[in-house]
């Protein structure tokens, strides 16, 4: 098996990814966390570079790791009252934990072994040129329902963000 | 192409918006009129909806597409909504300023599951599921001062997150390897390999979430009674057949079964879904958790017929989906009656209902009895081509334990209605429904009987929608 200089890239970042996303979860103070989880993004960002989209890698580290990981901190800075070190505990239970260790076990080696006996064909080939213009046609041409359909979903999530954020009524 | 034919989404998306701007710029003495601006509206897209039953119409090459159907699942989602608006007028009310929020998030829950249904693309089902879960996670946690409100919400929104990345993950390897998310154009691409089988396997594992099918249930329970009781019966009716219909349309038109033989894995799931949403609904002590177990086993009858994947089975799917929106919801609407008098979904708050008020205690009777599958009433007749269906198709084991588990069903529906009869009253106090209220009950009594005794118009409907398929 020979490996080229992209695949190599590929997994690099890809294991970096990964890791990161674990140290999201695993971290027990979570502005460690929210740390890993920017990383994590720009691990993603890498991966659209070499997937010779690099559009998206720029929209995913300005958005993403830039103003999504921000808005985060922040709020995890407004919101935390207690010791910072315990903010982000395990679940105590044992038992849960073997259980859904060994699920995850399970499940990713059925995954990785189907995806490793599967030769994959080229169906779509990298894209070369306008980019951009390729992006926003589609987006604007076939895919424009899903792409107003997003603009709802958005102003539900901030109507529903505010509306549970403000609390109940008193009475 | 024809973009007038795409006036039942656009007007839905419109009066979701219209409710959200009315409920902020009326004073505060008009909001009342906004709920009933939702209903009126959404009665009117629903007419719009109906009259547009036999177009037909693809759009962006397949992204989207407008079909008998698909409108028929938009006749089934609008009056599903209607009625929920109806008959939840009263428990709306103790929202208060954020009432008007309340049937926005509704009637745009209504606009995903509709594209769900419409979709011919597997992106763009998946962003009008998000809609709905979206919708659905805010709905679920709505009622603030309530801890098990709160719980619900938080819960349905890690573990639908999770389902999601479980379909994605589906998605994306099927797309890897056809190259192509247009459903139609997957079917041509079809090869069967490793990473197509777990493709499909993860996407089966994500909408069963949605449709609550065992052993992917377990967010039923909580969340159900958690959820203020009108969003409990949205989610029980709307949310799962929405999840039936992209279900349906993605493996009935991307995956050939003599290529691939999805059906068993699906006849397995659906059998297990009975058995154990049946037994351990004979356990329930309270009416809301009942009616969510109860919920779970429907979804297993419903998905023999799409495992059977034949003319019966899927007519059977249509039909059943819809006389579950009528008997469920009238289910649904009485425990909401119940709860706003009473403050309890416990049974005992049943007790001696039938005395207090002999037409509510009818209507859930009746509702029940046509959830179990008794003749003369609609879930008979579903259940019927369900369980041909399964037949046909050689699933004879599985219309047996349909045909058993329905006996057992019997019994707990049954508690129910023992404790409206002959259950001890506490007080002889007639109850108070709303208008509104009473018109939805009557409109679910009118759907169960009718769809019973004289099916063949909605048999007609089934089968043109269905001619999609076949």
């Amino acid at each position: 098996m020979d490996i080229s200089l992209a695949d190599l890239a590929f997994i690099i970042l890809a294991g970096f990814t990964l890791l990161t996303a674990l140290g999201v979860v695993l971290f027990k103070n979570i502005v460690h966390s929210a740390i890993m989880l920017v990383f994590s993004f720009l691990g993603v960002a890498g991966i659209y570079f070499t997937m010779h989209a690099g559009f998206l890698g720029l929209v995913q580290i300005l958005v993403y790791a830039g103003a999504i990981s921000v808005l985060i901190i922040f709020a995890i800075m407004l919101v935390m009252n207690q010791d910072p070190e315990k903010t982000n505990l395990p679940s105590p239970n044992i038992p849960n934990i073997m259980a859904g260790t060994y699920l995850t076990i399970l499940l990713v080696g059925a995954l990785v072994g189907s995806i490793w006996f599967t030769s994959f064909p080229e169906k779509v080939a990298p894209v070369s040129g306008d980019e951009l213009g390729l992006l926003t046609g589609l987006m604007l041409g076939d895919y424009v329902i899903p792409l107003e359909l997003a603009a709802l979903l958005l102003l539900v999530a901030v109507v529903g963000a505010i509306i549970l954020a403000r609390g109940a009524e008193h009475k | 192409m024809n973009y007038a034919l795409l006036s039942t989404e656009v007007l839905t998306a419109v009066i979701g918006l219209t409710v959200l701007v009315a409920g902020l710029i009326l004073p505060q003495r008009g909001k009342k009129v906004v709920g009933i601006l939702a209903m009126l509206m959404t009665m009117l897209v629903l007419v719009v909806a109906s009259l547009h039953f036999t177009d037909y119409e693809v759009f962006f090459g397949g992204v989207y597409q407008v079909d008998a159907y698909g409108s028929f699942f938009k006749i089934l989602f609008l009056s599903a909504g209607l009625l929920v608006m109806l008959m939840g007028g009263k428990y709306v009310e103790r929202f208060e300023e954020r009432s008007s929020e309340f049937y926005a998030l509704t009637i745009l829950a209504t606009l995903g599951m509709i594209i769900m249904a419409c979709a011919g693309d597997l992106i763009t089902i998946y962003v009008g599921l998000e809609l709905m879960t979206i919708s659905f996670y805010i709905l679920t946690a709505y009622v603030l001062n309530d801890e098990a409100s709160a719980e619900a919400g938080l819960k349905y929104l890690i573990l639908g997150a999770i389902s999601s990345a479980v379909l994605l993950f589906g998605m994306s390897l099927v797309f890897a390897m056809t190259g192509t998310t247009i459903v139609r154009d997957i079917a041509a691409q079809f090869t069967v390999q490793p990473a197509m089988i777990a493709g499909i396997v993860l996407m089966i594992a994500g909408f069963a979430f949605k449709i609550s099918a065992v052993p992917f249930h377990m967010w039923v329970p909580d969340i159900y009674q958690g959820a203020p009781t009108p969003v409990t019966a949205y989610l029980a009716v709307a949310s799962k057949a929405a999840g039936f219909a992209a279900l349906a349309r993605v493996f009935m038109l991307a995956f050939p079964l003599d290529q691939f033989n999805w059906s068993l894995a699906l006849a397995i799931l659906a059998a297990i879904t009975i058995v154990v949403g049946n037994l351990i609904a004979l356990a329930q002590k309270d009416v809301k958790r009942l009616l969510a177990y109860s919920s779970i086993a429907q979804a297993g009858y419903i998905l023999a017929g799409l495992a059977a994947a034949n003319v019966y089975g899927l007519k059977g799917v249509l039909f059943y989906a819809m006389l579950y929106v009528f008997s469920n919801t009238g289910a649904f609407a009485v425990t909401t009656a119940v709860e706003v008098e009473t403050g309890s979904t416990d049974i005992t708050a049943f007790n001696g209902l039938a005395k207090r008020s002999p037409f509510i205690a009818a209507v859930m009777t009746i509702c029940m009895l046509s959830l179990a599958g008794i003749p003369p009433l609609a879930g008979f007749v579903g259940k019927f081509y369900l369980f041909s269906g399964a037949i046909e198709s050689g699933y004879l084991w599985l219309a047996f334990i349909g045909l058993i588990m329905s006996m057992v069903s019997v019994y707990y529906y049954l508690t129910v209605a023992k404790a409206m009869y002959i259950g001890p009253a506490e007080s002889e106090e007639g109850m108070a429904i709303g208008g509104a209220a009473r018109f939805a009950l009557w409109a679910c009594l009118a759907g169960t009987i009718l769809f019973g005794v004289f099916p063949a118009p909605l048999s007609q409907m089934t089968q043109c929608a269905i001619g999609l398929f076949f």
